[in-house]
């Protein structure tokens, strides 16, 4: 706690000095997503090759609640909409910030706590604007300003799909912002500057795989949110689009073509594999939020949808990360005695009791693919904070062969034992040793959705 | 249809392949010497050798083993450092309610086999896995040094 | 089907027994095991056989078979009883036999508690006089048939390895050929005992005789019942205490291979499968609503906040010695308060329970410490006279006072009751850990005068729970636990003006029992550290303060002295490292023990060294005690350092290892125990290392940084350089 007031001092400042200057235009300064592909775009109507948006072709004669489950699903809305151990999409995950904590709302049709009110026109004013009902404006946790891209068509069959859904009664938790962050209309303002509020426009000048790529990224899964680094106002910038953040307490790595730290040395087949099982040999597994991506979204999505996606990522422009290795580690000594590690004996016990039997003393397991750490990015990354953060929380997920999950060690394990464990991981494991402090810890334990 | 090679003998046995090894020795083939302690591999109480190698067979999908060789703790005897493992618990007495020992046995004799001497951090990563809830470790660690001792 | 078998062994297992105990003394002794699916023993049934009590069985082959009143845990039981018995009785010790008693509360209660059970550290204590006087009894029958048959004065004749011997005519004769004659004589009442200096098996580290088939998958435990037709089942009871199932959607469950059946009770959902796996993934499946009930807010925050409102009341009084107020207001004052978390047992093997349930029976298999209650509860949960329950015994993976309590087998036969056939219950660790019943939160309040290095007033108060009150009611009396405040009004210090007081305070839900250590625990802890706190106030070495007041406790003076020898007590340590000392005279056993620790600047705590001195009187089998210290040793302090169970929204927090986090080989540190010699009758070990850990390391931690802890588990962030008050 103590460590946050500067920084939300700096945020607030920021963003009233941002309010200021909005009259100077800053608007037009501002990237959107797909400024980097350049050339111009067109209406959607006037767009001449196969239509980017809607459902995939097998489901085109699907009725529209089927349409918008599956649109739904690509807009991995149930995620946030759903508290853990809490009823499907009846709100509730908390949203940790460093200016307080948002709760997500309950998407059931219910018609107290629910949408169960919502004119089709409410229902697009939330989605593509983050205005709410009652006019007041939305935090763009709900990340309306990629939702802004949706057409009114599939927006509209999410809806029909959402009230297909049991209303579930619950109430919504009130959000603990701290001033002036608690004010929503400062949001207005922010609105004005960041939010595109029109409607995805295809490029010809990409092939049309591209362009249904870009919908599905941009639009529905709203890759960004995660993988683009945020400015001062908690905007996204797209100068550095996808380059990699920390977000909810992981750290979503860089996703440009970029050949040592971004997706540019993945095949196609890795991509696809990732994307759609979570998982791809080499490269590891999913966790986290990726994972709940992985399991709610992409896993569902169909393999022309899965392949335009890897089209489009195939297209982000390289951009390397300064604080990401370019080379991965090779495989660790089998023997615990050689290969590194730390000199810290905490990180080596931790490691022996409650991860080897596990991870194994080269990180390949010896009992599922799944929880091989040998070369995936999370043990070559200096900040080590998927580590630390997967020790801490665990992750389960659902995957083709079965449920496959991790523990989570944050209750019975203290900051520094992980911090020293993270350490050592990194350091056995990894291109580059971290140097995560008990109070990285710390902060990473606040920052996840709970 | 899955087979197994299990302490010698091959098993033709059913059982869908996602299912944990430890579930299909216990109540497919009534292996019980084998046991469940926690499901998550923090234990060790299910531990097996697959090749020659400790595993923990709570999460060791059956259709992963192939044909590789299982040995499980009523096999173990059968190799040399098993059966050394084996006399040194006796010797020294260091089983308490014996629950978490199978595991602990086959850890040992699995850590014995690839490394005939070895010293306090060897005994340390090899054998951490393994919980004991009776806290018979301080007798373990002796008897590992007694079986690594026994030509 | 799986009470222990008496089959002779088999070649193998001979061959693995010769070795293992090569150099020892070599037992052909018919072990408390078998292989899965082997021929089930028949049971103790007297017919034919020479049966002159509840313990010893004769038959004409010699063959003598000894009935095991207490359970086998760990605490080896199973061979230091048959010891004492065989002991007396000058049996042929390798051709001895054990078998689980039958439940039965006329034959087998356990003296201390007038119910059949294994606990409370005191089988050998309870049943030393009995057993002895059993054996003790038939040795003279046996002798008495031989002269009769001799002519000869029973005197002029002697007994040893199952024969009785007149040396005048160097005439023998084994027990096989006399039970005949020996079955018409009258028992003695109270036949002469063997005097110490005799004994020819107590006192020598005798090999466990359960151990053999405990290293090579062949030793039954509960969990590993396995009979024809049988189906597995695991269960899921309301995550909230109190809690009821509301709504159950099973149809994932339902399609999963495997899953045979559904079960669907008020508090509780259960799947049923082919195997554990289908049973489990069956589980997983459910989507359970439940009604959480009253206790959905329940917290910790609000159980301690309970506690330490009850904690201020007034106490029943449970000792009152001389003038406390006055005492108290002579010399320095010093208060202290100090306080227990809940614990759960996680026995190694998880709650499990198998059932065949058939018309107008029941039949269960377990591994339990309280035989007979279960076959109460389960007649009484199936509608059936108690005649119509049969319990199978097996041995224990852990017991701990977990296996005290007979919730499992009740929830197994609700369980069973819907399924035709046997069934076997296993728990998850989950389910195991989240369903426990708990060692109770205690908080003991206590406030002392010193006056020149010694204590003239001595003010204590318990609050907890009354398990007593709970598990054997006829036993609580006046308000008192007498549990709750052992160690504490047996206090071994001299202490002229001394108070104690029970404040019964249960916490709301939370199911709470007994824990190896029981009431000690709390009352040791909150002692010896309130007695370190007191020696510093002092301005004394903290061994030589407590010597100073054990005046009337030279046996555990004598082990205090013991062990600040042999721990190097007073040798100069590195900074941040410190030695704490605790001593004990629970379960009638006195120990002192010393914890070497090491806190390093970020308040990890390592420990270095522990050494235990005790005197626990004779000592049946010398190298079980040890053992048994060590690893209760271990037990206290991995409750020390990591051992809570927290609740939120009414539920429990922890599920498993990954959280609930027991000390592991790489933390454990050489554990020396110096066994006092000494005539005395035997006392209890299994639980008394449980008391001795977490006071001495945390005297350790207060040597070592000077912040005197005051509640369990450690709290490793106190410690750390930054944080220091
Ligand atoms: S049961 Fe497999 S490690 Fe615990
Ligand atoms: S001997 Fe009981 S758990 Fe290890």
């Amino acid at each position: 706690m103590r460590r946050r007031y500067p920084r939300r001092a700096i945020v607030a400042v920021a963003i009233l000095v941002l309010i200021a200057f909005a009259a100077f235009g800053w608007k037009i300064f501002y990237a959107g997503p797909l400024a980097f592909a350049g050339g111009s775009t067109v209406a959607l109507p006037d767009y001449r090759a196969a239509n980017p948006t809607g459902v995939p072709a097998e489901l085109a004669g699907a009725d529209v609640v089927k349409r918008g489950e599956y649109l739904a699903r690509a807009a991995d809305c149930v995620v946030c909409h759903t508290a853990p151990g809490g009823k499907p999409s009846a709100g509730g995950l908390a949203i940790p910030l460093p200016i307080g904590t948002l709760y997500s709302t309950n998407i059931t049709p219910d018609k107290e706590t629910g949408i169960g009110n919502y004119s089709d026109q409410d229902f697009l004013n939330a989605v593509q604007h983050g205005i709410r009902r009652d006019g007041a404006r939305l935090y763009p946790a709900m990340p309306f300003t990629s939702y802004g891209y949706v057409t009114d068509a599939d927006a509209l069959a999410i809806k029909a799909y959402l009230f297909s859904l049991p209303p579930v009664h619950a109430d919504n938790r009130a959000d603990t912002l701290v001033f002036p962050f608690n004010q929503r209309w400062s949001m207005i303002a922010w609105s004005l500057l960041f939010d595109a509020s029109s409607r995805f426009a295809p490029n010809p000048a990409e092939s049309s795989e591209w362009n249904r790529g870009a919908y599905l990224a941009e639009a529905l899964a709203h890759c960004g949110e995660c993988h683009t680094p945020r400015n001062f106002a908690f905007a996204l910038d797209n100068r550095r689009k996808f380059t990699g953040a920390v977000a909810a307490g992981w750290h979503a790595f860089n996703i440009t073509s970029d050949k040592g730290s971004g997706i540019g040395g993945w095949s196609d087949d890795d991509l696809i594999a990732y994307l759609s099982n979570g998982y791809a040999p080499g490269h590891g597994t999913a966790a986290g939020p990726m994972g709940e991506a992985v399991d709610q979204s992409f896993s569902h999505m169909s393999a022309s949808d899965i392949h335009a996606l890897v089209a489009y990522l195939r297209s982000i422009p390289a951009i390397a990360s300064a604080n990401l290795s370019a080379t991965l580690a090779p495989l660790a000594p089998a023997s615990p005695k050689d290969g590194g590690g730390t000199a810290d004996p905490i990180g080596k016990s931790v490691f022996e009791g409650a991860c080897a039997s596990c991870h194994g003393w080269t990180g390949v397991s010896a009992i599922t693919p799944f929880a091989t750490i040998a070369g995936t990015r999370a043990v070559n990354d200096r900040s080590a904070t998927n580590v630390a953060q997967i020790v801490i929380s665990g992750t389960t997920r659902s995957t083709p062969h079965g449920v496959v999950s991790m523990p989570g060690f944050g209750r019975a394990y203290s900051d520094n034992e992980i911090a020293a464990v993270a350490n050592y991981v990194t350091g056995r494991f990894g291109s580059e040793q971290s140097k995560v402090t008990p109070r990285d810890v710390a902060e990473l334990r606040n920052q996840t959705s709970r | 249809m899955a087979k197994l090679k299990i302490n010698g003998e091959d098993q033709n046995l059913e059982a869908p392949d996602d299912m944990p090894l430890l579930w299909v020795l216990r109540d497919v083939l009534g292996m019980t010497g084998t046991k469940f302690g926690c499901g998550i591999a923090q234990c060790g109480a299910c531990t097996v050798h697959i090749d020659g190698n400790p595993v923990r067979s709570c999460l060791l999908p059956v259709g992963a083993v192939g044909n590789r060789a299982v040995t499980t703790i009523e096999g173990v005897g059968a190799t040399a450092a098993g059966a050394k493992v084996q006399r040194a618990w006796l010797d020294l007495e260091v089983i308490q309610c014996g629950y978490c020992q199978s595991g602990q046995i086959m850890s040992a004799s699995a850590l014995l086999a690839t490394n005939p001497n070895p010293d306090d951090a060897d005994i340390d990563a090899a054998m951490s896995g393994n919980i004991c809830r009776c806290g018979t470790y301080v007798r373990i660690r002796e008897a590992i040094k007694r079986a690594a001792a026994e030509a | 089907m799986h009470a222990p078998e008496n089959l002779p062994l088999d070649r193998s297992r001979r061959g693995v027994l010769k070795a293992g105990l090569a150099g020892g003394f070599l037992l052909f002794f018919h072990l408390p095991a078998r292989a899965v699916n082997e021929p089930e023993q028949p049971p103790d049934n007297p017919a034919g056989q020479f049966a002159p009590n509840a313990f010893i069985r004769i038959d004409r082959s010699g063959k003598t078979t000894l009935v095991m009143p207490q359970v086998e845990m760990g605490q080896g039981v199973y061979t230091s009883i048959p010891m004492i018995l065989a002991e007396e009785l000058d049996a042929d010790f390798a051709q001895v036999a054990v078998v689980h008693a039958p439940p039965n509360e006329k034959l087998y209660a356990n003296p201390f508690f007038g119910v059949q059970v294994t606990g409370n550290s005191n089988s050998v204590r309870a049943l030393w006089k009995p057993l002895r006087q059993a054996g003790a009894a038939v040795r003279a029958m046996l002798v008495q048939a031989a002269a009769k048959q001799w002519q000869v004065d029973p005197a002029s004749c002697s007994a040893s390895n199952g024969k009785v011997i007149h040396a005048a005519s160097a005439r023998t004769i084994g027990y096989g050929d006399l039970i005949d004659a020996a079955g018409n004589l009258p028992v003695p009442q109270d036949p002469p005992l063997k005097d110490p200096k005799d004994f020819t098996l107590i006192g020598r580290p005798l090999k466990r005789l359960d151990t053999p088939a405990k290293t090579d998958g062949k030793a039954v435990y509960g969990i590993d019942a396995m009979l024809p037709g049988m189906k597995f089942a695991t269960l899921a009871q309301s995550p909230v205490f109190g809690g009821k199932v509301r709504h159950v959607d099973d149809g994932a469950a339902r399609a999963i291979p495997g899953v045979r059946q559904i079960i669907v009770l008020d508090d509780l959902v259960a799947v049923v499968g082919d195997h554990m796996w289908a049973a489990k993934q069956g589980l997983d499946a459910l989507v359970v609503t439940w009604d959480d009930g009253k206790y959905a807010n329940l917290s910790s925050r609000d159980i301690w906040e309970d506690l330490r409102t009850a904690s201020r009341k007034e106490g029943v009084v449970a000792k009152s010695v001389g003038d406390v107020a006055k005492g108290l207001s002579q010399g320095d004052r010093v208060e202290g308060d100090y306080e227990l978390p809940f614990l759960a047992h996680a026995t190694m093997e998880p709650m499990n329970c198998a059932v065949h349930v058939t018309p107008g029976a029941c039949e269960v298999w377990i591994g339990t410490q309280v035989l007979a209650r279960v076959q109460q509860t389960v007649a009484k949960v199936a509608g059936l006279p108690i005649d119509k329950v049969t319990v199978h015994n097996h041995l224990l993976g852990g017991g701990f006072g977990r296996r005290l309590e007979p919730d499992m087998a009740a929830s197994a036969v609700r369980i069973a009751q819907q399924v035709d056939g046997p069934v076997k219950v296993v728990w998850t660790r989950e389910e195991d850990i989240r369903h426990d019943i708990y060692r109770p939160v205690y908080r003991d309040v206590i406030s002392a005068s010193l006056s020149n290095g010694k204590i003239v007033g001595w003010k204590y108060r318990v609050t907890g729970s009354a398990v007593i009150a709970r598990w054997l009611p006829p036993a609580f009396q006046k308000g008192i636990d007498i549990d709750a405040i052992d160690s504490a009004v047996d206090i071994p210090y001299d202490i002229p003006n001394l108070h104690v007081e029970y404040v019964r305070a249960e916490p709301p839900a939370v199911p709470t029992g007994f824990w190896r250590g029981v009431g000690p625990n709390n009352n040791v802890f909150a002692i010896e550290c309130f007695m370190d706190e007191l020696a510093r106030k002092a301005k004394m070495d903290p061994i030589a303060f407590r010597l100073g007041m054990l005046g009337k406790n030279p046996r555990l003076k004598a082990a205090l002295e013991l062990v600040a020898e042999k721990s190097d007590w007073g040798k100069p340590l590195p900074a941040r490292v410190g030695r704490g000392v605790c001593v004990q005279p629970s379960f009638a056993s006195f120990i002192a023990t010393v914890v070497e620790a090491e806190v390093d600047e970020r308040g990890e705590v390592r420990m270095r060294r522990v050494t235990s001195a005790v005197d626990t009187g004779i000592a049946v089998n010398p190298d079980t005690i040890v053992a048994q210290l060590q690893g209760g040793l271990i037990f206290g302090l991995t409750a020390a350092l990591y051992g809570e169970i927290t609740i939120e929204k009414g539920r429990v927090q922890q599920s498993n290892f990954n959280d609930y986090r027991m000390l592991r080989m790489d933390e454990v540190p050489r554990i020396d125990v110096h066994l006092i010699q000494s005539g005395e009758d035997p006392g209890g070990i299994g639980e008394t290392g449980a008391n001795a850990g977490p006071p001495a390391l945390r005297n350790a931690i207060y040597a070592a940084t000077g912040v005197a802890l005051r509640r369990l588990p450690i709290d490793r962030a106190a410690l750390a350089v930054a944080n220091k008050a």
